[in-house]
């Protein structure tokens, strides 16, 4: 009898009861090129099983043992409403500590407080570039962190471009752009690269001393805006350097 | 259900992955991506269903999706012309060094399913449900995605190295 392509691919996934199986050998041991395709189907299942059940003993990575649920598509949403979604995905939030290695983020706002009240309240050297030469600015800064940064406007938020400068952070070159509303209160924008490992997070927020702290991962960099303002409006401004970053 | 539950299937879904997407980065975006969907999607799982079966269909829709996004940006498209292109003669097979290189010759919906099947050992049935295609596809898939990679693989490989695989 003529057996059939589906019989000959359940012969090789053992998905046959045993009458079936018979056939199926008596006619293999008949039709030397089926027996060689059936034999090397099972090559196939062994040497890919040779080849990645190792990856079943790794180790585990560490972003997936912290899964974070609040990326790219719903970030928007959760800097609005950041406080409710807190607390909502607080019964994982063991899942969301522990970042591996280079800037974590707690570190990352605790930096960008320090920079912010080192420089912001100079007078005469707040910025190393002014906003005078903005392009130059963001093309320096862009070359010596190592990839591609704007400077955002932030005038429908009541801020203007002072400049920045270049700073020594924990994993290399940061990049402090510097912001003042009419009254000359200044805010930063800090930014820095962080391990390609890291994923994208939502807003955190960090009271340093007297200053409030924004602060987020997004692809290569991580962001934290730093002021002496109330929380609503520094969420303010962070929503709008978000959406300007990501357009 | 939550990370703790999800967490077992960790490995397997990782190994899937990694046969699927080629590199390890690629694999384990996959499985994060596939993770963090689970997570927020965790209403939809019924409790008395396979959990497993659920994650491996999950992580389906998000390699197509990633499929999809890559094919709409023509600069990450360029990733794949670094492919060695599909063999037509005896010669040009001989540069598919191993079953990896081969795999990655495979159209993404027949690599899918020789892995479900060969590497996973979902039944057909249960690659069906996964892939929420008639299982007849799937066996076509997974014939014609066999006999590729059989015709690739045997192209490569001398006789000797072929014992080795065994």
């Amino acid at each position: 009898m003529k057996v059939t392509e589906h019989e000959l691919h359940a012969y090789v996934d053992e998905g046959l009861a045993p009458p079936a199986r018979r056939e199926v050998e008596a006619h293999l041991a008949e039709h030397a090129e089926d027996a060689a395709r059936v034999q090397a189907y099972r090559e196939q299942n062994a040497a890919l099983r040779a080849a990645f059940d190792p990856v079943l003993n790794e180790p585990i990575p560490d972003r997936l043992r912290r899964i974070d649920t609040t990326r790219r598509s719903t970030r928007i949403a959760v800097a609005a409403g950041w406080l409710a979604v807190g607390a909502a995905v607080g019964w994982f939030a063991h899942a969301l500590v522990g970042v591996r290695g280079g800037l974590t983020p707690p570190s990352l706002a605790r930096q960008a407080a320090i920079a912010h009240a080192v420089y912001s309240p100079e007078i005469r050297h707040p910025v190393e570039v002014g906003a005078a030469e903005q392009e130059h600015l963001v093309n320096w800064l862009s070359k010596r962190l190592g990839a591609k940064l704007k400077a955002p406007l932030l005038a429908a938020e009541g801020f203007e471009l002072v400049g920045g400068r270049l700073l020594p952070g924990p994993g290399g070159a940061v990049a402090q752009f510097m912001y003042q509303d009419a009254r000359g209160k200044r805010l930063t924008l800090y930014v820095t690269r962080v391990e390609s490992a890291q994923r994208d997070t939502a807003f955190r927020f960090s009271q340093e001393d007297r200053v409030a702290v924004f602060y987020w991962i997004d692809g290569p960099f991580g962001y934290a805006l730093s002021g002496e303002f109330a929380k609503s409006q520094l969420l303010e401004v962070a929503t709008a350097v978000y959406k300007q970053l990501n357009p | 259900m939550d990370l703790h539950a999800i967490a077992p299937h960790i490995p397997r879904l990782r190994r899937y992955a990694r046969a699927l997407a080629g590199d390890q980065h690629a694999a384990d975006d996959l499985v994060q991506d596939t993770l963090e969907r689970a997570i927020n999607k965790r209403h939809l799982w019924r409790p008395d269903s396979d959990l497993r079966a659920w994650l491996f269909a999950i992580m389906h829709n998000v390699f197509v999706n990633q499929l999809r996004a890559r094919s709409a940006h023509p600069e990450a498209a360029l990733a794949d012309d670094d492919l060695p292109p599909v063999p037509s003669a005896q010669g040009a097979r001989l540069e598919i060094r191993d079953l990896e290189s081969a795999l990655a010759l495979l159209p993404p919906e027949q690599r899918e399913i020789v892995l479900l099947v060969g590497l996973e050992q979902f039944s057909y049935a249960e690659v069906a449900r996964a892939l929420d295609i008639p299982i007849g596809t799937v066996m076509s898939r997974l014939f014609r995605g066999r006999e590729r990679l059989r015709t690739l693989v045997t192209g490569a490989l001398p006789a000797p190295a072929l014992k080795a695989v065994k």
